[in-house]
């Protein structure tokens, strides 16, 4: 039952004298929410990138539903079912709200440059379509009333919300979030947190967590791997890792002193 | 399809009013303000909507105006009502040429991301230059002459003048270019070349082909150029390569800034400005003998971005700020 459907192999990705990423291999399974976790510089966000085609590896491989994607542009890989949130938010800032999430949708809505022109019957159609979805996926994450806001005055937390709604809109398998709960605080974190355990049940959603807060990550993840200076210290349970003596002296040790 | 249909006639009211009322060479400005029209919103497209820096607006006027100009110099007898057939026609296929133009030229530089854009559209806007004036068989440097275009139009004793001909046709294609684009933004295609704009990262981790998005708008636009450089070809009956220089495609960008990067009706509002400035600064320069008209032109220019950095109507169209405006004093 427990199928790959995502594998990293030996990804280095290196920056002139920087490994940022050393030879890390990992998996995900179809459906599960994972961890990714380590302290400031690990280069947690560079294996994101590496995922999604931002950079290209220096060495190694990644296999997403059993097919390479190295090499592949970002579109490409986001076509396939593989998106992503980012840590330092990217929203179009003078797009509305829901013309965020319809941008991410464009690809799925299929007429010609000129059908918008004529107004085609099936111009008219899919574009219903897309509205719909798009007021829907917002609806989800309590943005439906915003949705004529310029992006960019949204609320911050509101704005790391409407990221992770963008990306949902491309259609995901898999989706990759970087930091999601960044800024916010214990209530909005806790909210947050259940929303995309639901998001996860409703589009049966592989996740992929970047998350500072160590409690956090130990109450949902079903696994987790660390990263320490681009290397992977530990990968297994909340359990094994929360004990593990390497990730305490490079993390926690870190972290509390 | 009822919306562009219903403005074209009205407008064509407003050109038989123009055609009883103006002199001819304010009839001739209206044209050339017509044409402006044109090359400012499908610059727009790159530079405003797209996030873009074109600066070879010329050059891509230029192909559709010899093309379709030398085109039409192998069909000479297209005088009277036969106009309202043809130059559509040819406009047309200007606009493809240059659209073809558009392609080569944007395909290679529109994978790179930064600056590429501008220099590659600034030398090919003067390669097109420096090949018109060593093209013989378009007149060089001497200029194209005897082009064919619109002529009075006699219907037993009821004439409809070579103006009205000329205005219905650089019309059509202003209403065409304003729908096309207006329509084609507010689409999932728009939205593409909107997302390149904002943000070229995100934009693609969201599934947007940026490279197709760009070369996409950027040959929409470079087809519209044609058109206008066809209009231009038909209506002077004479084409000059010097016509086409380095400052028609700035006076482009200026009509895209002053209007506001990403406003439609923006860019109609400057082009009135930027071809008209200079007309109407012409009695100033008798006054004092010098040629001032571009230095108040420049000030003009650097007033108007200090008091309204973003263009005249920043990213809104004209009736967005209107509505705005009525709710506020309401
Ligand atoms: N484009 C780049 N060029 C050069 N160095 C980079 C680049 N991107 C990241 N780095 C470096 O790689 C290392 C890892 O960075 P990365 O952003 O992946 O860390 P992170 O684990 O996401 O950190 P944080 O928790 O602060 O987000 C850092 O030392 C960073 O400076
Ligand atoms: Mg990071």
């Amino acid at each position: 039952m427990s199928e790959k459907l995502l594998e990293a192999r030996t990804l280095t990705m290196q920056f002139g004298g920087l490994k940022a990423v050393n030879e890390l291999d990992f998996f995900v399974n179809r459906g599960e929410l994972m961890g990714l976790i380590g302290p400031n510089g690990a280069g947690k966000t560079t294996v994101f990138n590496m995922l999604t085609g931002v950079y290209q590896p220096t060495t190694g491989e990644v296999v997403f539903e059993g097919n390479p994607i190295r090499g592949l542009k970002p579109y490409q890989i986001a076509r396939q079912g593989l998106t992503r949130t980012f840590q330092n938010i990217r929203l179009f800032r003078d797009l509305s709200v829901i013309e965020n999430v319809l941008v991410a949708g464009s690809h799925l809505a299929r007429y010609g440059l000129m059908a918008p022109v004529f107004e085609t019957k099936n111009f008219r159609q899919l574009e219903s379509e897309q509205y719909e979805r798009a007021r829907h996926l917002l609806d989800i994450f309590g943005l439906e009333g915003k949705k004529d806001w310029s992006s960019g005055t949204l609320p911050y937390g509101e704005q790391r919300k409407l990221e992770i709604v963008r990306a949902l809109a491309t259609g995901p398998k898999m989706i990759c979030l970087d930091e999601p709960a960044a800024g916010m605080n214990h209530k909005e974190t806790h909210n947050l947190m259940e929303l995309i355990a639901k998001i996860r049940q409703e589009f049966s959603l592989t996740v992929l967590l970047i998350e500072h807060d160590m409690k956090l990550v130990m109450g949902i993840c079903e696994r987790i791997v660390v990263l320490d200076h681009g290397v992977k210290i530990e990968q297994g349970t909340p359990q094994v890792v929360q004990s593990s003596p390497k990730v305490i002296e490079a993390y926690l040790g870190v972290d509390e002193a | 399809m009822r919306v562009p249909m219903l403005t074209f006639l009205g407008l064509m009211i407003l050109g038989v009013i123009a055609e009883f009322t103006l002199d001819s060479f304010v009839q001739l400005m209206l044209i050339y303000v017509l044409i402006n029209m044109i090359l400012g919103m499908s610059l727009n497209l790159v530079n405003g909507f797209t996030g873009q820096f074109s600066l070879g607006h010329a050059g891509f006027m230029a192909v559709g105006a010899y093309v379709s100009a030398y085109l039409s110099t192998l069909f000479p007898d297209l005088t009277g009502g036969m106009g309202l057939v043809t130059f559509p026609v040819l406009a047309l296929l200007g606009g493809l040429a240059a659209a073809f133009a558009g392609y080569l030229v944007g395909l290679p530089s529109l994978r790179l991301r930064g600056d590429y854009l501008a220099i590659v559209t600034l030398g090919f806007g003067e390669i097109i230059r420096v090949t018109l004036l060593n093209m013989p068989a378009v007149g060089g440097a001497r200029g194209f002459y005897g082009i064919p275009g619109p002529t009075d139009w006699d219907l037993g004793g009821f004439v409809i003048s070579k103006f009205l001909i000329g205005y219905a046709q650089a019309m059509f294609w202003v209403v065409a270019c304003f729908f096309v684009i207006w329509r084609v933004v507010r689409s999932a295609h728009g939205r593409a070349f909107l997302s390149v704009r904002e943000d070229e990262i995100a934009a693609e981790a969201m599934g947007v082909d940026t490279t197709k998005a760009k070369v996409r708008a950027f040959v929409l636009s470079s087809f519209f150029a044609g058109i206008a450089g066809s209009i231009f070809a038909h209506y002077a009956n004479y084409l000059n390569p010097a016509s086409f220089g380095f400052n028609r495609s700035i006076d482009a960008v200026i009509i895209v800034v002053l209007g506001g990067m990403g406003s439609l009706t923006g860019s109609l509002v400057a082009a009135v400005f930027v071809t008209l400035m200079p007309e109407l600064l012409r009695p100033l320069q008798e006054l004092v003998g010098v040629d001032v008209r571009m230095v108040v032109y420049s000030l003009c220019l650097i007033l108007l971005m200090i008091l309204r950095p973003k263009g005249l109507f920043g990213s809104k169209e004209v009736f967005e700020l209107v509505r705005k405006y009525v709710r506020k004093t309401s």
